[in-house]
């Protein structure tokens, strides 16, 4: 490493230096960008939701969203996928970038975008259809209809989504029958189904237990090397488990993003400091 | 980020706030006793007094019980709040700062056996003057890395490593001293050894206060600073200062 590259990285820091023994730390300057935030704005009307935001979301990384509600951290992810594109009097200045276009230019068709950029919500929502065609649904819109490919992208995602040993005998059942926590799993299963690049995911575990939580961040770590993930969390110790890079929002504000075991450990802003540790801001 | 004195009591849980105040009390309770077993230990060794020596090694009961004690509430605190920045710091600095108190209690205790051991086989005939500086010093460094671990003071932190440095010097140019002088007179070799390794365990709690010391630095600034240098820690600690200024003035 030459001397500036250290003291840009802030390799002047003891802390990093006692820790490069390891050399395993993450470093956003070493990551390569799926998304490409620039100087982004998103107004409600007249009250401005986010402020603007420049960042870098790697690939096939868990970048974490946390921050106090309201302080735009799910309005950022849908932004990503133009989800919020359905809510009236929404403006958006600045840029976000995927493969190098602007996912906010007139070119860009919306129903493709959602196909590469996959969204999972809060609570479990499958369609009330059988197991398989759940999954299946986004290949049918596709126009894919070949049983033998079905079945085979069928399987692929809910292997993926680590729910096949649960559901394998009742793939006509209907999925309304299912835990929340499988809802889930089922629901994830369908996202990946058309092979998104990105996956976005909005609180998708705090409506289950503790086990089914467990199991849908398991899913997330072995989902990473396969696909870009964005969670957005309120659950912080959960953002300090599943994540590589955290980045911590107020009030429309991007104020602090690092990795995740800094951002726990040693966090550069009295903000973000106050947030973790539960203090009065 | 650094962080000050009051860091730790401005939690919307109230009673987080007096769990990790709990534990820094507890702690320092600790260093004050520890502190006091040192300095006992060297006044019984100079002063050849086995009853306050039998105290000493009485003392080290009570601080092993304290160390099992503020363990035990970290632990808690690990499990149960799950603590985060500074106060994982703080939580962290804690556990092994006792473990260092525990060992300083430890060589204290072996000074009073010293002493106990000298009343019986007489005394020495050198030895005494280099114990009760080399003493003063390193219980100086356990008071001010104390001190400064009461009020998340680096510099004073900084200080503190620093004099190690000299202490080993101490150290080394005293038990020459001896050696020279057992070489001279072998017939006093049992009695000046006695004070060989009294002078050793005095090495040993001046490396115990730096480890504190370190401690500090690592909870107020974030910094893990073992196994450093000093001036290279000074460095270190300067430019984080400029980052952070640099940082809240954008």
């Amino acid at each position: 490493m030459t001397t500036t590259e250290k003291q840009r990285t802030h390799g002047m820091n003891m802390g990093a230096l006692n820790r490069d023994a390891g050399s395993s730390e993450l470093k956003l300057s070493r990551e390569t960008s799926c998304i490409s935030v620039k100087d982004m704005s998103l107004y409600y009307g007249e009250s401005q939701a986010l402020k603007n935001i420049s960042m870098e979301i790697p690939k096939n990384r868990v970048t974490a969203f946390i921050g106090p509600s309201g302080c735009g951290k799910s309005t950022l992810l849908r932004s990503f996928n133009r989800m919020n594109d359905l809510i009236d009097g929404v403006t958006i200045k600045g840029e976000v970038n995927i493969d190098n276009q602007n996912i906010y230019d007139r070119k860009v068709d919306v129903a493709d975008l959602r196909r590469r950029v996959g969204m999972v919500f809060q609570k479990p929502n499958p369609f009330p259809k059988s197991i398989y065609e759940n999954v299946a649904y986004g290949l049918r819109i596709q126009g894919i209809n070949n049983r033998r490919i079905l079945d085979e992208s069928v399987e692929w995602a809910l292997r993926s989504a680590a729910i096949w040993d649960e559901t394998k005998d009742r793939l006509h059942e209907s999925a309304l029958g299912m835990s929340g926590g499988q809802q889930q799993r089922l629901v994830i299963a369908r996202t990946i189904a058309v092979k998104p690049e990105i996956l976005l995911l909005d609180e998708p575990a705090s409506a289950l237990d503790p086990i089914s939580t467990l199991k849908i961040e398991e899913l997330i770590h072995d989902l990473k090397d396969r696909f870009s993930i964005v969670i957005v969390t309120h659950n912080m110790q959960q953002a300090a488990r599943v994540s590589d890079f955290t980045a911590f929002m107020y009030l429309g504000e991007m104020v602090e993003y690092d990795n995740t075991d800094t951002l726990f450990t040693n966090p550069a802003k009295k903000q973000t400091e106050d947030y973790i540790t539960g203090r009065y801001g | 980020m650094k962080i000050d004195q009051e860091a730790h009591t401005s939690h919307i849980s109230q009673k987080f706030n007096e769990e990790l105040e709990e534990i820094r009390s507890q702690l320092l309770e600790m260093g004050g006793l520890v502190e006091k077993q040192v300095q006992d230990a060297v006044d019984s060794l100079v002063d050849g007094d086995t009853r306050l020596a039998s105290e000493v090694r009485k003392t080290d009961k009570t601080v092993n019980q304290l160390q099992l004690e503020i363990d035990e509430v970290c632990t808690h605190i690990l499990a149960r709040r799950q603590p985060a920045a500074s106060d994982l710091r703080l939580v962290l600095a804690v556990i092994r700062a006792t473990s260092d108190l525990e060992r300083i209690g430890d060589e204290a205790s072996k000074i009073a056996k010293a002493t106990l051991r000298l009343a019986e086989e007489g005394t020495s005939p050198r030895g005494y003057i280099e114990a009760r500086h080399l003493g003063n010093h390193v219980r100086q460094m356990v008071k001010d890395a104390l001190n400064a671990f009461a009020r998340f003071d680096t510099p004073q932190a900084l200080a503190v490593l620093r004099e190690d440095d000299k202490v080993d010097l101490e150290y080394r140019s005293a038990t020459r001293a001896l050696i020279t002088f057992m070489m001279e007179d072998p017939r006093s070799i049992s009695q000046v050894m006695n004070i060989m390794w009294v002078l050793r365990s005095l090495e040993r709690v001046g490396d115990h206060a730096s480890n504190l010391a370190e401690y500090v630095i690592y909870l107020v600034e974030g910094e893990d600073v073992r196994y450093t240098k000093p001036d290279k820690i000074e460095q270190v600690l300067q430019h984080d200062d400029e980052e952070d200024q640099k940082g809240s003035s954008t």
